[in-house]
């Protein structure tokens, strides 16, 4: 892990008029770092990821990315075609729902290879080539690579939708409860691809879940948020086998046990 | 008195035109962008050519010669109709002569003829936007064209070749336009497209719907969209025209009998009278014209 963060959060806070979305929130996220958000449904998991990756203009506080060129840029004074551009090109977002992500009327093929087009690539060998390849790599079948998303299973396109995010090699991922809405061997098995791709890429990650399993699986560090505010953080497998905070202990204590 | 008499000259009142004319000029100087125009409500249907109309009617002056044609055609409804249009509200000269108007207004074809230097040429457009098939959301595409965001326009040709093996859109043919707007054409064929390039002859775009008019003027560069390994190319015929023997030019086919007997034929109605007023013949001239003309040279 590099010495210089890649992402610098500082006293983040957002309001929707006089509630509170999440407050006083700062961290530093490292390159290659797998940070979990965790916490319970209305405790601002999301629209702390929404503050972070432009989706939301927070209402205080400052998120600085560190440019590929060395340089720190605050994400709200960039210009909105400069956080589009980042958006697609060192950036991913993995919504919950694939179909939020991906174009369910275009195939597999057109989902993957549209970010290289967006970034000017007018080879089409290339382009099918570069889709074919990330479509293995998330384990579908190349010949699907002409079907549209519609006719795929919700871990295919759950799968897709990683692929896609990932063609231009961005160095930050965020990801919004990934595993949602998918049966366990199904979601095993997209841990376990995930786990692989972020060791492999070296991507740094934020990754929102309730679910600790999760958390445990990928993340390094994990903070846990509870009414807009972070109330613990530290080591993932520290967080998990040892909470500090009656609430944590709560979360904690309860996962079913099988 | 002639109940016309109440209109005022081309049909639009002068404050009208007055708007729609600072849409072209705006149109003119930001080539390829849709600008807004608070479109009128005209006596025809959308997508009849309303906003063809508008656009015409704000431009068109008394020593004005007009064209119509539809699909290449001067003879047909929306050509006639229009045409007739225009002789009763503004009295101008019509023709059907493409090197004779100074307007031309057109549903989906630009003449084969080359237009000149003081020809303006008029779509009418049913979709201004080329990118709608993809986004349906107006204020996402309004910020991809200011953000010259484009690669979602490749992705539909992209579809088209890992379908069909190669780019299978054969009409509205997205272009962009002096390197900057990628535009519709109108779903004019792809056929003619290389004739937008360059042109010497301004070309405005209505659509009277979607109130929107957009620009070419002349000697802008326009280019069609493609892929490096899939180069744009346009229809090809394997026979020239039945009647006048043209080739390189866009053919109709026609459908003769039920028995599967058909003929390819100039959809430029007058490109194709003129050729065979000047002696040129098709394979399936009727033979009495084929003697008249015989005996004319």
């Amino acid at each position: 892990m590099s010495a210089v963060p890649l992402l610098k959060v500082s006293d983040v806070s957002k309001f929707y008029g006089s509630r509170i979305g999440c407050r006083n929130v700062s961290f530093e996220l490292y390159p290659g770092e797998v940070l979990a958000i965790v916490g319970e449904s209305g405790s601002g998991k999301t629209t702390l990821l929404s503050c972070l990756s432009t989706r939301l203009m927070p209402t205080s506080g400052v998120v600085e990315y560190h440019m590929r060129d060395g340089q720190y840029r605050d994400l709200a004074r960039m210009s909105e075609a400069e956080r589009r551009f980042l958006m697609r090109t060192d950036w991913g977002f993995v919504h919950q729902n694939p179909a939020d992500g991906l174009r369910m009327t275009v195939s597999a093929g057109a989902n993957v290879g549209e970010r290289l087009m967006a970034v000017g690539d007018r080879h089409y060998g290339n382009i099918r080539a570069a889709a074919g390849d990330w479509l293995r790599r998330v384990e579908i079948e190349e010949d699907r690579i002409d079907d549209q998303p519609r006719a795929f299973s919700g871990g295919m396109r759950q799968r897709l939708q990683i692929a896609r995010n990932l063609v231009t090699s961005p160095r930050l991922v965020f990801m919004d409860e990934p595993t949602g809405g998918l049966d366990v061997s199904v979601q095993a098995r997209l841990l376990d691809l995930v786990r692989g791709l972020v060791h492999d890429l070296g991507l740094a990650a934020v990754i929102v879940t309730h679910d600790l399993a999760v958390a445990r699986l990928l993340s390094h560090r994990m903070m846990v948020m509870k009414d807009g505010a972070v109330i613990e953080q530290g080591l993932t497998d520290r967080v998990l086998d040892d909470p500090r905070e009656p609430y944590t202990q709560l979360l904690v204590s309860s996962i079913l046990q099988v | 008195m002639n109940d016309l008499a109440n209109y005022n000259f081309a049909y639009l009142d002068e404050q009208t035109k007055r708007m729609i004319r600072r849409a072209i000029l705006k149109a003119i100087a930001i080539p390829g962008y849709q600008v807004p125009f608070a479109s009128r409500e005209m006596p025809m249907p959308y997508g009849w050519g309303t906003g063809g109309v508008q656009v015409t009617a704000s431009i068109l002056g008394p020593s004005d010669v007009l064209k119509v044609i539809d699909q290449g055609a001067d003879d047909t409804t929306n050509a006639v109709s229009i045409r007739a249009f225009f002789q009763k509200v503004a009295n101008v000269a019509v023709t059907t002569r493409t090197a004779d108007a100074t307007i031309i207004q057109t549903r989906h074809r630009i003449p084969e003829e080359k237009l000149g230097e003081g020809q303006t040429l008029v779509y009418q457009v049913p979709i201004p936007e080329p990118l709608r098939f993809l986004e349906p959301r107006e204020t996402e595409t309004r910020k991809m064209h200011a953000l010259e965001e484009y690669g979602l326009m490749h992705v539909k040709l992209y579809e088209d070749i890992a379908r069909n093996g190669h780019i299978a859109t054969t009409y509205a043919y997205p272009v962009k336009v002096e390197g900057r707007y990628v535009m519709d054409p109108s779903p004019t064929p792809k056929f003619d497209n290389p004739k937008m390039h360059m042109s010497e002859a301004l070309q405005l775009f209505g659509a009277g719907r979607e109130k929107r008019i957009y620009a070419v003027p002349p000697y802008t560069e326009v280019v069609s969209l493609d892929f490096e390994d899939h180069p744009f190319e346009v229809q090809k015929f394997d026979r020239p025209c039945a009647l006048c023997g043209a080739e390189n030019v866009y053919l109709d086919e026609v459908v003769l009998d039920d028995k599967g007997g058909r003929m390819f034929v100039c959809s430029d109605t007058d490109h194709c009278e003129d050729r065979r007023a000047h002696g040129h013949a098709g394979a399936m001239l009727a033979p009495a014209a084929k003697e008249s003309q015989e005996a004319a040279e």
